[in-house]
């Protein structure tokens, strides 16, 4: 009987079971606090020591860099600095900074606040994953690298309290969209030096009680595997405009789970959704489904000291007989769109060459040229990928599509990621999808990293006219049209030699509770938390 | 008793020394490492990088320091965590980890047990094919399945339970501690009805009834007592796998437990988090093997004789 009891007891908190009572959805209305899925736990809070998407949305509302964005056109918009001069030449910009910036302690914040914090990310000990973000400042990249001990020789200058003076390398047309990347925030010199943070990664200055940060919120809670918490923060300058009062992001790395959870009203909106979902949501709420296109683009690696991919026919061969509107309809239900380049078309006014089109009957002209005619003797390849679902529909799809218009045999090869990854860096395969996001909106960032050598170059390419654009003559160049069609002349080279298949440009697709309004779409998918409010219906 | 338990525990320590040596040189020896990423980390910044976490050493070096930092009970700072060590990790992680294979293993132990003795009682009948082909299912339905099945019909469609979360809505520990326990639950019925159908054709029962003792004084009292054993042997394993194996249950009701980590930690290279977790578990289920063997002791007088009990 005594067993009974004591089970009995311990079983109590599992049988008060009635799910009733409000949902997060409901209450957050009401509090003004938005619920959101935010894909992972995030690795820190420290803007110099994380790279992912979930950790820059919530440094995205502790943080206010020099110039914003405009969430919808992502123009340049007043941020710590309320206006700026750019010199002639278009090497030296001069930030005037606004004097009611705070920390969110009630300090001031002021330019040199700035200076010291781009040291901090520079630092050779640091190990900031992000530190080439600001390599176009002037020997930055010397810095950071150890070829410069002296930071005073870094173009970054303070010319009074609120004046910040920056010298770049090159002018940049891209350097303002730059100053709202997570490298380019302040961070606290007080708050790190007290904790130890100044040069290590391991450092407590980001725990809720401890961390200052200067953006429209700062951290309330910080629950491992469960939840980071901000709230509204009363010292940021443009505080009277903030809607919100708080945001929780909650570390949801099962997406079945976050659309079972948006569902039940726990979440307004998600960080993703299973495609398998997709045609539901289309039929019976569209008004949640959220789809956008996105600065991403997915393609395939072809390793070009490989017999039989050495021979550029063979690439366009390949390329040539991916069907992707029939791909993007069928396996990826639709959201994404073609690519025939890399660069996503319309990225800053930007439109990719498209060298080729879907055309079988071309294709199996150039393979048979190479001396496959109809596929005979093509040497046996396989395609890597790293181990998940989505990938491996697109590489069976590929592989049907390269057997029915060509007649070759493609084999398929999952790995796990890390292993992926290094047999990638190694050029340990013959044909690998790899994806790549946009760190700004420019064509520098899809087509600046084809050249000899790149860290992220894994095919084997190597152009020295590509290598010449790329490096010296488009940095160079004065005028914005000039530059497009510098790139546009480098992806003609790259696409023209096809180290590797564009496959499509990605698209954002998550759930979105219609009571959110102001969070407005954009390819950078950066969300400006500050011109968000909740509206229940 | 004492002599047993003090050499068990003696006897663990090259265990878990294998354990540690094995797993420390294993990790490092997987292709990839803590660093690598779909963009590529120049190459100053990845020297930085590993100088501060002592990979710039020769391996076994490495290995001498990481045995001095277990040796004062540090397990060394997380790699994907920058600012974690892997001790807050693990604190922070293991409570909810805990709690939910405790209640898993109760719902285990009470669904499990209360099948087994009705199968057992009159077996080859319905009450014995019903709880079994029950259990059966149990045994082989995936909490991967299970927990989804579970969440459609009582959260979404029924919507009496919450879909996920831990302990912050009354009852939302149910469906991830039902899901966990099930196939545990499942095992508990098949070793009660073997267990039981074995005491009750012992001779004891039969002097038990002889006696004129009711029945439900003899299936409790007398019977259940013996024929418990096999799973108070089970139990202990059954907790440490709980305990390690809460991967899938933890991600698909989105609880704030270890498992996701643990496993997380693996395909993330975290080194020092894979060897905190793993020496962590071992250790776990080192001791839980010793408990059950204690209890099963305990309740054998048999073998507590040949233990040395007094008793």
């Amino acid at each position: 009987m005594r067993w009974n009891l004591l089970i009995g007891l311990f079983l109590l908190p599992l049988l008060c079971a009635c799910s009733g009572g409000e949902s997060r959805v409901v209450s957050g209305n009401r509090e003004g606090i938005l619920h959101m899925g935010n894909g992972t736990e995030p690795q820190e809070l420290d803007p110099h020591a994380v790279t992912g998407v979930p950790e820059h949305n919530i440094l995205l509302a502790l943080f206010e860099g020099l110039v914003g964005k405009d969430p919808v056109t992502l123009a340049p918009v007043p941020g710590v600095a309320e206006r700026w001069e750019i010199s002639e030449d278009g090497r030296t910009y001069t930030f005037h900074l606004r004097h009611d910036a705070k920390w969110s302690n009630g300090d001031a914040l002021t330019a040199e606040d700035f200076r010291w914090s781009w040291w901090r990310g520079l630092q050779p000990t640091l190990g900031n994953e992000y530190a080439y973000m600001l390599y176009p400042i002037k020997n930055a990249e010397n810095y950071v690298t150890g070829k410069l001990d002296d930071f005073s020789q870094v173009g970054v200058k303070v010319l009074d309290d609120y004046t910040l003076e920056v010298q770049l390398n090159e002018p940049t047309t891209y350097f303002l969209q730059l100053l709202d990347h997570q490298s380019y925030f302040p961070v606290p010199r007080k708050i790190l030096e007290q904790f130890g943070g100044v040069s290590a990664r391991f450092s407590k200055w980001t725990r809720p009680g401890n961390m200052v940060s200067n953006g429209p919120f700062r951290l309330k809670e910080w629950k491992l595997y469960d939840r980071v918490a901000v709230e509204k923060n009363p010292h940021y300058w443009d505080a009277a405009n903030v809607k919100l009062n708080g945001i929780v992001f909650y570390p949801t790395e099962n997406t079945s789970t976050e659309e079972r959870m948006f569902r039940s009203g726990q979440l307004h909106m998600t960080s993703s959704i299973p495609l398998d979902k997709i045609p539901a949501y289309r039929a019976n709420h569209p008004d949640a489904l959220r789809m956008n296109p996105y600065l991403g683009s997915y393609y395939f690696e072809v390793n070009i000291t490989r017999p039989g991919l050495d021979d550029v026919r063979v690439r366009r061969a390949l390329a040539m007989t991916v069907d992707r509107d029939t791909l993007i309809n069928t396996v990826l239900q639709g959201v994404n769109f073609p690519a025939y380049a890399i660069t996503p078309p319309g990225t800053s006014g930007y439109q990719p060459p498209q060298l080729f089109k879907f055309d079988p009957e071309g294709a199996r002209k150039l393979l048979a040229e190479a001396g496959y005619p109809d596929g005979k003797g093509f040497p046996k390849i396989e395609i890597l990928y790293n181990t998940n679902e989505g990938h491996r529909k697109i590489a069976v799809a590929l592989q049907q599509m390269w057997k029915q218009y060509l007649n070759i045999d493609v084999g398929m090869v999952n790995q796990e990621w890390k292993v992926y990854l290094d047999n990638r860096d190694t050029h340990n395969y013959d044909i690998a999808r790899a994806g790549w996001i946009g760190d700004y909106v420019d064509p520098n960032t899809f087509v600046g990293m084809w050249i000899t050598g790149g860290g992220n170059n894994h095919t084997g390419w190597s152009n020295a006219q590509f290598d010449d654009l790329v490096l010296r003559r488009i940095p160079a160049m004065q005028t914005e049209e000039e530059t497009l069609a510098g790139f546009h002349e480098a992806e003609t080279i790259l696409m023209e030699s096809m180290p590797i298949i564009p496959v499509y440009t990605y698209s954002t697709k998550y759930l979105l509770d219609p009571a959110v309004k102001g969070l407005s779409a954009n390819i950078m998918d950066f969300y400006s938390f500050k011109n968000v409010w909740l509206e229940p219906r | 008793m004492w002599r047993f338990i003090a050499l068990r525990l003696l006897q663990a320590i090259p265990v878990l020394l294998i354990v540690i040596t094995v797993t420390f040189f294993l990790v490092r020896f997987a292709p990839g490492g803590p660093f690598s990423g779909e963009k590529a980390v120049i190459p100053e910044v990845k020297a930085a990088l590993e100088a501060q976490y002592r990979l710039d050493q020769p391996l076994f070096s490495q290995y001498l320091a990481y045995l001095s930092d277990l040796a004062h009970g540090n397990f060394g700072p997380s790699f994907k965590y920058p600012g974690r060590s892997v001790n807050e990790l693990i604190a922070a992680g293991f409570p909810a980890t805990f709690e939910l294979g405790l209640y898993a293993l109760l719902i285990a132990v009470v669904l499990g047990m209360g099948a087994g003795i009705l199968a057992a009682l009159r077996p080859n009948t319905w009450s014995d094919y019903l709880p079994m082909s029950a259990a059966m299912i149990g045994i082989c339905m995936p909490t991967l399945l299970l927990g989804p099945l579970l969440v459609l019909v009582f959260g979404l469609h029924l919507d009496w339970l919450p879909v996920s979360g831990w302990g912050n809505v009354p009852g939302d520990k149910l469906l991830p501690s039902l899901t966990l326990g099930a196939a545990y639950a499942a095992y508990v019925a098949r070793l009660t009805r073997g267990g039981m159908l074995e005491v009750l054709s012992q001779d004891y029962i039969r002097t038990a009834r002889a006696k004129g003792l009711p029945e439900r004084t003899v299936i409790l009292k007398h019977a259940l007592r013996g024929g418990v054993i096999p799973v108070v042997a089970f139990l202990g394993p059954a907790f440490a796998g709980l305990l390690s194996g809460s991967f899938v249950v933890e991600s698909v009701f989105q609880v704030p437990g270890l498992g996701r980590f643990f496993v997380q930690a693996a395909f993330n290279r975290d080194y020092t988090m894979i060897l905190g977790s793993t020496i962590f578990f071992a250790t776990l289920i080192v001791l839980f093997n010793l408990l059950s063997d204690v209890l099963a002791a305990w309740l054998n007088p048999r073998l507590r004789a040949d233990l040395g009990g007094r008793r």
